[in-house]
Parts: C-alpha cells; sequence; structure tokens
C-alpha cells in the first residue's frame, strides 16, 4: 500500500458555491430579486421586514424565514398576506446556525417563484456563519442594533464585509443607551468603506422609508421578464 | 463558532477528490480573514471526518496572512494586528482596514483562502485487496 498526494486546490465552498448558482438560475428564471438579510439574534430583522411589507405597494415580496426552530416569525410575516416559507434547520436536536445553498433549495419547491418580485431570505440569527455561505442572493445586507455596541464591526470584520448594506437600528433607544452612535459609523465605514448604511428605527419608523426604497432597489436591479 | 461548518465543506472537498479512498491528509490553507480559529478547525475536522474516508486523517494548516492593497495610494497592508501571546489576557487589539497611509479603501489580495490545496490518498494494492 503506497500513499499518493493528489492535488485539489479548490474552496472548500465550491459545492455551496455551485448549489447557489443553481438557485440563483432558477430566480432568474423566474425573475425574482432575492435579499439575504443577516444579524445577530434580536437585532430586529423580521420587524424590519414586516414595516418594509407594510409599505411595499406595487412589488410583490415573498419570505423565507430560516430558523433553528419553530415558525414563530414566519407566523408574524404570514399574518401580512404575503408568501412565506418556513426553513428550520434542526432536524433534531441541534440545528445549524446559518442556512446555505443547500438548505435554500430544498425550500425553493416550496417558495412561488412565479408570484413574486422580491424574495427575503432571513437567515438564521447569527453574526458568524451566515457571511460563510453565498445562497443565490443578489444582494446581502445585514442589521446591527445599538444596543449591540459599537464595537460590532471590528469584532465581526467577516459579516460587516460581507454585506452592502448595514441597517443600524433600534434608534429610538439612543436616549436610553450610552452608545455612541458616529463610532459604530466610524467603525462601519473603517471596516467596509463600500457598505451603505442606514439607520432606523423599525419600531418608531424612522429611516424605514430609506430601507423599503433600498428593496425595491434590489428588486429593479432584475430586468422584467 | 462556524468551524463546523468549514470542517464539514472541507472534509466533503476532499471525499469528492478522493474517489473513495482512504484519505489520510488534507492540507488546507486559510485565509486570516475567514476569521476561523486554527484549533477549533482541527477539532471539528476530526469530529466530522470520523465519518468519511477521512477518518483518522491529518489536517494540515497552512496560515495565509492577509494582505490589502490601498485603493488610492496603493500601499500594502496587513490588516490583521500581532496576536496575543497565549498568557495575554487583554483585549486582543483591533484589524485595520483603512490605509495606515492615506485612510484609503484597501482590495483583498492575499487572507480569505479557504482552499483544500492537496490530499494524501492510500492506493489500494494491486490485486484490489
Amino acid at each position: 500500500m503506497h500513499r499518493t498526494k493528489i492535488r485539489v486546490a479548490e474552496d472548500a465552498l465550491d459545492a455551496n458555491q455551485t448549489i447557489a448558482r443553481a438557485n440563483r438560475e432558477d430566480f432568474d428564471r423566474a425573475g425574482v430579486a432575492v435579499v439575504n438579510l443577516m444579524s445577530a439574534p434580536g437585532a430586529g430583522k423580521t420587524t424590519l421586514l414586516e414595516r418594509a411589507i407594510e409599505g411595499l405597494d406595487g412589488l410583490r415580496v415573498g419570505v423565507l424565514e430560516g430558523d433553528v426552530q419553530g415558525s414563530i416569525d414566519a407566523d408574524r410575516i404570514a399574518r401580512l398576506h404575503v408568501p412565506v416559507t418556513q426553513l428550520n434547520t434542526d432536524p433534531g436536536f441541534g440545528g445549524e446556525c446559518h442556512l446555505d445553498a443547500n438548505m435554500v433549495r430544498s425550500a425553493l419547491p416550496e417558495v412561488p417563484l412565479g408570484g413574486i418580485d422580491l424574495l427575503a431570505i432571513e437567515n438564521v440569527g447569527n453574526l458568524v456563519c451566515p457571511a460563510e455561505f453565498r445562497v443565490g442572493e443578489d444582494a446581502r445586507a445585514m442589521v446591527c442594533a445599538v444596543t449591540e455596541g459599537e464595537d460590532k464591526p471590528l469584532k465581526y470584520p467577516l459579516m460587516f464585509r460581507a454585506c452592502e448594506l448595514i441597517v443600524v437600528n433600534k434608534t429610538d433607544l439612543l436616549p436610553h443607551l450610552e452608545f455612541d452612535l458616529d463610532r459604530l459609523l466610524a467603525n462601519i465605514e473603517t471596516v467596509n468603506p463600500a457598505a451603505a448604511v442606514l439607520t432606523t428605527s423599525a419600531r418608531s419608523g424612522e429611516g424605514v422609508d430609506a430601507w423599503r426604497e433600498w428593496l425595491a432597489g434590489v428588486a429593479g436591479r432584475r430586468p422584467a421578464r | 463558532m462556524h468551524e463546523l461548518a468549514l470542517s464539514r465543506a472541507i472534509v466533503e472537498a476532499a471525499r469528492r477528490h478522493a474517489g473513495g479512498r482512504r484519505v489520510t491528509a488534507v492540507h488546507v490553507k486559510l485565509g486570516a480573514l475567514r476569521q476561523a480559529v486554527p484549533g477549533s478547525l482541527s477539532f471539528y475536522f476530526e469530529v466530522v471526518a470520523a465519518e468519511s474516508e477521512c477518518a483518522g486523517a491529518r489536517l494540515e494548516l497552512e496560515q495565509v496572512a492577509a494582505l490589502l492593497r490601498c485603493v488610492e495610494c496603493g500601499r500594502e497592508w496587513d490588516p490583521e494586528p500581532a496576536p496575543l501571546a497565549e498568557h495575554e489576557e487583554a483585549l486582543p487589539p483591533l484589524p485595520s482596514f483603512r490605509c495606515p497611509a492615506c485612510g484609503g479603501a484597501g482590495e483583498e489580495l492575499a487572507g480569505n483562502e479557504l482552499e483544500v490545496a492537496w490530499i494524501e490518498v492510500e492506493e489500494r494494492a494491486a490485486t484490489g485487496r
């Protein structure tokens, strides 16, 4: 028995990328634009989606809800009468902490791509793993709540650099916090100078129009079918 | 914390190229910008590999330093601060993604690698046993 060295020279995530491209082709065929929305748990992804959907007239939105367990967020979105698909990463105990291209692919038969213009994929709340796995999206956006502290971009540069939009949410809480918004914005600038930044309060409605406009803009990147 | 997911991807890539042969070593180039902890990656690799042709394989991690180039002035720099020694307890210094010379944005030249460079497999004896 002897040993042979085999040259591989392959990105370990190539398999994920291949499936992401297949997803992308399906989205292209259906003329659906896709946003991959990420954040730490509790930053306000679902609430921001709810606020956006309420005012996105003329744009048919669907939501794919990624969670380790349960359908709490999907139930919230379903109340707005838009198509929502729950994707649980937990087959038993201890599910994946992120969505990957294959998980999204497995959920696609349930997503009515023919009846929507924009699919928002709400990833599992996590500031690390989701940044590694593309799922076939057009744009990646993240939410960072002011309650998380100013240093988050410096601690999680992988995620902050992976996104083209960073939504700084829960600004209604600023009067109650010892939080330096300018320092957070400067830290975002340091880590990802190319990112667009919005400040919002899903609760008060501040900045929600701009968030909606950004989503509509992503949908507009798709040529009409 | 994403080392488990990355380990799975590494084992899968190795298996695809092994063609059913037993894998004895996997060499991975790991860029600093991937924020993967080598010790944690090795730990999870062993666990994930145990259920495959990679069981018992040696994981060789070749760490690749990050290198950015300023889009404004062309200066190149490593955004990663020197790591703290094991016994040090202070918070690690922060990475710098802005050009130290002019403050410009940096494009990534190196540091994003998560590449299975090569694997070592056991060839079956000619008798097929």
